[in-house]
């Protein structure tokens, strides 16, 4: 749908002001992860997985995506409506996040019709959790060199090799693999495919990582002699590369088509200053320190440059130079400033700051310093904040590749 | 929270700034190569005046002029685009000078110095301020000069530094102390005795400034801008200041960084294109990112100027974002020019000089972020 009336927007979004308001969940009494990436225990994940099943049946998920796969068929911007409210009203995380913000836009802009129609309405009701398999154990940002070997054998791949930071990979009943299908490619990228592939298969298991935190959320993923179809190849085979790179930007907010509501909770200085306003250091106000004062005003500017660039971005004629440049750094300026701001805020906490999460004088019960460590998840993830350089500088500026 | 919301501005882009972005950047591009930059460096006026000619016919000078007075009727935000392009190509003329001697005229002049001097800045003619003294205060209240009431006269005492553009002004406008309390007050050209202009030595060598020593100065009294509306002149002087030099310094930094990728992607050592090494690259994209940053700053500082509160946020904010864009990126590419960054014919240290001069005509960012500190916290 691309015509609507202003009346009709309003509306909508009223109705999603409404409905947020009347269903955003109290406190369950436990804690809730910040992030997809932080879903530790069944709990955590029960809640979060009910809560997406009831924001998608309110029609405040996929409103943008088509109809007929189970999507509301409304233009982008009512989607845009109702994500703004679920924020307002401080919605939990929607836990599906590689279905709903890679795979899905993924399957709509390049997969089959049968691909559409089997898997996007259990992306957006969270009756199909998706996980990702790009990384492994000795090929991180080195994706292009990945070894986990797809062997035809009739109408099925047979899978051998293992993926490594398999978000909700326990959880998960597809992954979106790559997988070397051709060992005697004329280059490293060519041999590489693309696989929509069952997890819930004979020789597919996962085991859980534990965290810096302590906490679990990533599993490792080991494929022995696991058939999975060859009807869930994306592109080609040999096109896996290019499917992969066309799925990061999605990941990485380059390229639009996600189903809506957010699965990581943004970074909010403006929380940072009510830690301030109540934090002590040596025993004096934190914010009585002109050295604090200082940091806290650097926060505030890094803030607005976040939220700045996000709005330029969609003023065509504010970004003629370089009009991918925006998208393309988004993940490192966020991500960083992420990282930066948590470990301030740990820094206020002055003598507090040695308590962790669990001890009765941590202050608010320790999550500044998780949300710390836990901030590298995505420094980290979904290419580095290093390999971030390289792509900005090699893409954007034409800088040479770096070798 | 509910305070700092509310402090926080949007950010928008208007036709006319649209167009005034197309203009100025094909002219500054065609009337400020480098070469041009260079042969100016040694000449005294610094500028080419059948160029500013030029400017004051483009209208530009009467961008945020009221209609009445001979202007275009739009706002500073209009002036942004143009101010931001000069600063790409380091194209020196009395434009921002002249801009902000007009915008207090605006705010506190009379209806008959309008008449006459925003008129003439209107139709082409140069002026500029004369703020800064020698305490460096950037508090444009806290003068030292002072002016005396004598008879239907005003004498006044005291010296004013860092004056841009003094020479091609064809007046001034200097803040003053009267009655214990601050004001405006505008200076002819052939009101200055011979030798009271003194051209400093400064670090932008593409910029001009003078000292000028007021003793024995004086003025018919129909000089004095409005009283009442002189500390809110000053303070809308302050921004209008910074949000200019913002434009100019952001610009520059979209020039050294590009600067700097040429140079990147034509040197080699080792036999690899130089800026093939992360060591190099990751800091230019840094730089490069500063930029991008400092340029949504900048364009929500123009967005939202008018407006209370936010705009002098989105102001300090812009300063402070295209100091650090230009500083780190000019700085990154004398090192990384190496040997030949060094020499004077490198240009990145006109870059970084101009950020240094820069920074100290309304503040720095260290002054910005203690306001900014009083303005949020």
């Amino acid at each position: 749908m691309s015509e609507y009336s202003q009346a009709e927007l309003d509306e909508y979004a009223n109705d999603a002001d409404a409905w947020f308001k009347e269903n955003t969940p109290s406190d369950p009494g436990f804690m809730l992860p910040l992030t997809f990436m932080e879903v530790g225990t069944d709990q955590q994940f029960d809640f979060l997985r009910d809560w997406q099943r009831k924001v998608y049946e309110a029609g405040f998920l996929g409103a943008a995506w088509p109809k007929e796969y189970g999507g509301g068929g409304l233009h982008d911007d009512f989607q845009t409506a109702a994500t703004k409210a679920m924020r307002k009203h401080n919605g939990p995380i929607l836990p599906n996040a590689i279905g709903l913000n890679w795979t899905g836009p993924l399957l709509n802009d390049i997969g089959t019709h049968d691909h559409k129609a089997k898997y996007l309405k259990g992306i957006l009701n969270a009756e199909d959790i998706w996980c990702q398999g790009f990384s492994e154990p000795e090929n991180g940002s080195d994706l292009g060199n990945a070894q986990l070997r797809a062997d035809r054998d009739g109408d099925a791949y047979v899978l051998n090799g293992s993926k490594i930071w398999t978000t909700l990979g326990n959880y998960a009943k597809y992954m979106i693999l790559l997988a070397r299908t051709d060992q005697n490619a004329p280059n490293k990228y060519a041999g590489l495919s693309f696989i929509l592939t069952p997890m819930k298969v004979d020789g597919v298991e996962t085991q859980k990582i534990r965290k810096l935190t302590g906490e679990y959320g990533f599993t490792q993923t080991f494929f022995t002699d696991a058939r999975v179809p060859t009807d869930g190849l994306m592109g080609e085979e040999g096109q896996g590369w290019k499917v992969a790179m066309q799925t990061l930007e999605y990941e990485r907010g380059a390229r639009g088509g996600q189903a809506g509501g957010y699965s990581m909770t943004e970074p909010d200085a403006f929380e940072i200053l009510k830690l301030v306003r109540k934090a002590q250091r040596d025993g004096n106000p934190v914010l009585d320190d002109p050295v604090v004062r200082d940091q806290l005003v650097d926060f505030l500017i890094e803030a607005q440059s976040i939220d700045l660039n996000n709005k330029r971005g969609r003023i065509p004629d504010l970004v003629q130079d370089h009009p991918m440049a925006l998208p393309l750094m988004s993940k490192l300026v966020w991500t960083e400033f992420a990282r930066e701001v948590n470990q301030f805020a740990v820094s206020m906490q002055g003598s507090k700051s040695a308590y962790y999460v669990g001890d009765p004088n941590a202050t608010d019960d320790g999550i500044w310093t998780r949300a710390y460590l836990n901030a590298f998840s995505a420094t980290i993830g979904g290419g580095t904040t290093q390999i971030q350089h390289n792509i900005v500088g090699e893409h954007v500026l034409g800088l040479p590749k770096s070798h | 929270m509910e305070n700092l919301n509310s402090n926080l501005a949007g950010i928008g882009f208007s036709d006319e700034q649209r167009d005034l972005l197309d203009v100025a950047t094909s002219f500054c591009r065609e009337k400020s190569p480098m070469e041009k930059v260079r042969a100016l460096l040694d000449d005294e006026a610094g500028h080419d005046a059948s160029i500013w000619q030029e400017i004051g016919e483009l209208g530009w000078l009467a961008i945020a002029i009221p209609e009445e007075f001979g202007g275009v009727g739009l706002g500073l935000a209009e002036v942004v685009p143009v101010a931001e392009q000069m600063g790409l190509h380091l194209f020196a003329t009395p434009f921002i000078s002249s801009t902000l001697a007009a915008q207090v005229l605006v705010k506190a002049g009379t209806d008959e110095q309008k008449q006459i001097f925003l008129t003439k800045i209107a139709g082409g003619e140069a002026a500029t301020v004369a703020l800064i003294e020698d305490s460096g205060n950037w508090d444009l209240g806290a003068t030292k000069v002072s002016a005396a009431r004598e008879g239907d006269r005003l004498a006044l005492t005291g010296t004013k530094l860092l004056v841009c553009d003094a020479a091609a002004a064809k007046f001034l406008i200097v803040s003053v102390i009267l009655d214990g309390a601050p004001a405006l007050v505008i200076l002819e050209q052939s009101d200055l005795p011979e030798g009271a202009l003194r051209r400093e030595t400064i670090v932008d060598e593409t910029k001009r400034s003078y000292a000028v020593t007021l003793d024995g100065v004086s003025v018919p009294i129909d000089r004095l801008l409005d009283v009442d509306k002189t500390k809110d002149a000053l303070a809308h002087l302050q921004l209008s200041g910074n949000l200019l030099i913002a434009a100019e310094n952001c610009g520059g930094a979209m020039s050294v960084i590009q600067y700097t990728v040429d140079y990147l992607n034509t040197r080699k050592q080792f036999g690899k294109l130089i800026g093939s090494y992360q060591a190099v690259k990751h800091p230019t994209v840094s730089a490069y990112v500063n930029y991008e940053k400092s340029r949504s700053h900048l364009y929500s500082a123009a967005y939202s100027f008018a407006e209370q509160g936010r705009g002098e946020v989105a102001t300090r904010m812009a300063a402070v974002q295209a100091e650090r864009a230009i500083s780190f990126a000019a700085d990154r590419s004398i090192q990384f020019h190496g040997g030949f960054g060094f020499t004077y014919d490198c240009d990145a240290q006109l870059f970084r000089r101009r950020a240094i001069f820069n920074a100290a005509l309304f503040g720095d960012e260290i002054y910005q972020k203690r306001k900014l500190a009083e303005l949020l916290l």
